[in-house]
């Protein structure tokens, strides 16, 4: 880089940031420095350093907990192929071994893997300068070949090939109500705040990101909660491999997300809101803006929303950038602030000690949905139906091996062998819920049902084909979480970065007693004693395998001693090539 | 005063205290690593790992409230601190007999304490630059266990920003701002707290090597549990 050019980035950082210079935003900032130079230049740093009064290693030390944000040298295109276990099953390692051979030896482009992008029910898929592509096959990969070679800018791409469909596979009552703009919010306004925590109370409402916390209860509190503001969030991060409902519900039922936020605002007096939108769907920023500024106009966002005196709300979207943890509600709310997303310490919880440590309401893209619903339509057409203790009906997304993936509305209390039925899993040997932390669902269990009481999942529902290996969809998993611990605490950073070559002992039909015991005392270990929920239930596919499918290690193992496995051959595989030596 | 119980021993405590708090101040240890009185709670070594009416949770991040029956030293929570230890061992370049700091750092000792003869884990000797740029100051990174306490020293008490995290998940690691990245050219001073807070051996002394002999050093002298952090 010139001086000259180094002078132009850091004058061009300086006035685009300058203005309202805000630490909280620095993320943002970065994101978009990434976006216009594909890479963060040391310039952008430096001029970010003087605007916002940080050190240096402070402004690194985001970009480098951020698998999008790159400081090390302008890449063109970068690509990431989406590696969840779904879109191995669909073919990605031979789409993006076609990609690599196609683009070798160009200096333009980098290739690498990326979490679940998000579009399992599209696979294989592909970021590409954080812009999505699914469906990918021979003759799609080849045309991206092409454009990349001759140098064609991403703008100018053909639009066909980053269409995104939204299938509804099912619906039940709440994804077949239409939007009808200000109907819930106008409803919410006569009951006012206590009857509308009492409306929410009397649905049942629990809150659909994982914990199923009671929506009502972690709205009263943060009423009660003192403070000079309060803040909504909702949590668009959707990192839970496999989960692409929220994907939906942004594209499709966007009034009613915002709507229900609308309502938590006027519920506890809040002023300001977050959609925390992960960098994956940055697709849907555009018309996403293009939603709220409607809504500002028809006067349901801004002040005196419908015209009462007071009640003041906007919400504003920040993008993620390659951090599961950041779907984790105290993280995202340090991601919030621009800083890394390492979960803090609870308690205090967000809806006391939450944005700027103020009291903050996280829900769930679906969870704000589904208040809106409630509020149009009622408690009791809400809670008809589900089970005692998860009223009403929630989304799932179903992807894997199965004929008719996509989302699905199910009651609660439906059985794993109705979905599986229903989305023609037909040789289904398990059922995967809840991502990769989830778990694993053997077919002879196929009659227990979804719900909080049963199996809860945040979403997701991957059916898994009587032909896949249980290890191979392990050592996905330990892929995965290797990739998305934050490091913050012990367990889990050094249990998952072990993990890996443990399996892959297993894998290579390698493994001891020694290696079994191991596994095992990780599990337990990052299971009883990781700081947050990522840690404690990263091992869980692991730990049900291990009781459940105890074949597919003893398969794996070369001997049941106790001693740790020793390869002669191997260990010295590389000193006798160095030496030419041919055998001991 | 109100109290609660650790292994059934009666604890006194003031509102706000966390269970570890409230623990060293009536002089009942419980083992911990990255939390030192003169900071706040950091949470991440997870080595204070106890059991409050059944559940498990650090100490140091779990407020005491009146009543809790709180379990520390039984042979259960002891393993699970071996084999927590156990992975900070095989993370970094523990080589204890080598090290300058050994009979002085809180790792060993801790170990010594709960029993950890040995890491079965796989080592995995991780390679990082030594900086060995200052005058006074040698500072080996594969040792840091990643508490934050240089970091908030320096920040809180030196009145500088001279350390930070970066990376993420095991690629997490300590770096210095300095245009270079390098100690020599940070605002680090060798009198500062952030250099003599560590609980392991990344910050080394130059010129004085085994000024104090192995065998005569703290941990040598007295068990961890006996002595208080300064
Ligand atoms: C590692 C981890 C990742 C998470 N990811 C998400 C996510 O992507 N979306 C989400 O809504 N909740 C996620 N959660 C749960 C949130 O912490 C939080 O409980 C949720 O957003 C609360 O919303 P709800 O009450 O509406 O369910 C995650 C939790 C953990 C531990
Ligand atoms: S368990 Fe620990 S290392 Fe893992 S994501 Fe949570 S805080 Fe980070
Ligand atoms: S250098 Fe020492 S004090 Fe600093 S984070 Fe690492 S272990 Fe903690």
């Amino acid at each position: 880089m010139s001086p000259e050019q180094a002078q132009t980035i850091f004058e061009d950082t300086r006035q685009r940031f300058a203005g309202a210079a805000d630490d909280t935003r620095l993320l943002q900032y970065l994101v978009d420095i990434q976006h216009r130079y594909h890479f963060i230049p040391p310039p952008a740093i430096e001029a970010l350093q003087q605007i916002l009064h940080l050190t240096r290693a402070q402004i690194e030390s985001v970009i480098d907990f951020y698998s999008f944000l790159h400081s090390d040298q302008a890449i063109r295109y970068r690509i990431l192929f989406s590696n969840n276990i779904t879109d191995r099953w669909a073919g990605s390692a031979a789409m993006m071994q076609r990609l690599t051979v196609a683009l070798h030896g160009c200096e333009d482009a980098g290739i690498a893997l990326t979490a679940c992008s998000g579009l399992c029910d599209q696979g294989p898929s592909m970021l590409i300068n954080g812009r999505a592509i699914g469906r990918l096959t021979p003759s799609r990969i080849d045309d991206i070949a092409a454009l990349i070679l001759s140098g064609v800018e991403l703008e100018d791409w053909p639009e066909s090939l980053f269409m995104i469909d939204n299938v509804i596979q099912r619906s039940d009552r709440q994804l077949a109500l239409s939007c009808q703009p200000a109907a819930a919010l106008r409803r919410a306004i006569e009951l006012g705040p206590d009857l509308i925590l009492q409306t929410l109370n009397e649905s049942g409402l629990r809150g659909r990101g994982g914990a199923g916390f009671a929506t009502a209860t972690k709205w009263s509190l943060c009423r009660q909660a003192s403070a000079d503001q309060r803040f909504i969030v909702c949590n668009a991060d959707e990192g839970e491999p496999g989960t692409f409902k929220d994907r939906l519900l942004l594209a499709q039922y966007a009034d009613s997300v915002i709507e229900g936020m609308t309502i938590a605002a006027l519920t506890v007096s809040a002023r300001r809101g977050f959609i925390y939108l992960r960098g994956e769907y940055r697709f849907l920023l555009e018309p996403l803006q293009a939603d709220l500024q409607r809504r500002r106009e028809q006067g349901l966002l801004g002040s005196a929303i419908l015209g009462q005196a007071g009640f003041d709300f906007d919400i504003e979207i920040h993008l993620g950038a390659g951090a599961y943890i950041c779907g984790e509600e105290s993280a995202l709310i340090e991601s919030l602030e621009g800083k890394r997303g390492i979960p803090r310490i609870r308690p205090p919880f967000p809806v006391t000690h939450g944005y700027l440590g103020q009291p903050t309401i996280v829900n769930n893209v679906e969870t704000l949905f589904s208040v809106e619903r409630i509020l149009q339509k009622g408690a009791k057409w809400f809670s008809e139906i589900g089970t005692e203790q998860s009223r009403s009906s929630r989304l799932i997304s179903i992807s894997g091996d199965c004929e008719e993936p996509g989302v699905y509305e199910y009651p609660f209390g439906v059985s794993l062998r109705q979905i599986v039925q229903d989305c023609g899993g037909s040789d289904a040997q398990a059922v995967q819920m809840a991502g990769a932390a989830g778990t694993t669902v053997l077919a002879r269990d196929f009659d227990r049902c979804l719900s909080f009481e049963d199996l809860a999942t945040g979403g997701s529902f991957m059916v898994i084909g009587k032909q896949r290996s249980l290890l191979d969809m392990l050592q996905n998993f330990a892929w995965f979480f290797r990739h998305e611990s934050c490091g913050f605490c012990t367990p889990c950073r050094i249990g998952n970065h072990l993990l890996p070559e443990l399996l892959q002992r297993f894998a290579e039909a390698q493994a001891t007693g020694h290696d079994l015991r191991q596994l095992k005392d990780i599990a337990e270990t990052m299971h009883r004693s990781s700081f947050c929920g990522l840690g404690s239930s990263a091992p869980t596919a692991l730990s049900d395998a291990l009781e459940q499918s105890p074949e597919i290690f003893t398969a794996g193992m070369a001997s049941s001693s106790d001693n740790p496995a020793f390869d002669l051959s191997a260990a010295t595989r590389e000193y006798r090539t160095i030496t030419e030596t041919e055998s001991w | 005063m109100a109290s609660f119980s650790i292994d059934q021993q009666p604890i006194e405590f003031e509102p706000g205290q966390t269970i570890l708090q409230a623990a060293m101040a009536a002089g009942v240890y419980i083992p911990h690593l990255c939390f030192h009185p003169q900071f706040s709670a950091h949470g991440s070594c997870r080595v204070c790992m106890v059991r409050i009416d059944g559940r498990t949770a650090s100490a140091c991040t779990a407020p005491a409230a009146a009543g809790l029956e709180v379990e520390n030293l039984s042979d259960d929570l002891q393993a699970l601190r071996r084999d927590i230890l156990q992975m900070l061992f095989v993370e970094g370049n523990h080589l204890c007999p080598s090290c300058e700091q050994s009979g002085a750092c809180h790792l060993q000792s801790v170990a010594e304490f709960c029993e950890l003869l040995m890491a079965d884990l796989p080592f995995q000797y991780p390679r990082r630059m030594v900086d060995a740029s200052h005058p006074d100051w040698v500072l080996d990174f594969t040792r840091c266990i990643h508490c934050e306490l240089c970091v908030k020293a320096s920040r809180e008490v030196d009145g500088k920003s001279v350390f930070s995290l970066t990376g993420r998940g095991f690629d997490t690691r300590l770096v210095i701002n300095a245009p270079d990245g390098l100690l020599v050219n940070s605002e680090f001073a060798s009198t500062d707290r952030a250099a003599s807070v560590c609980p392991v051996g990344v910050f080394l002394p130059k010129h004085q090597g085994f000024k104090t002999p192995i065998g005569q050093r703290k941990y040598d002298r007295h068990s961890i549990e006996q002595i208080t952090e300064e």
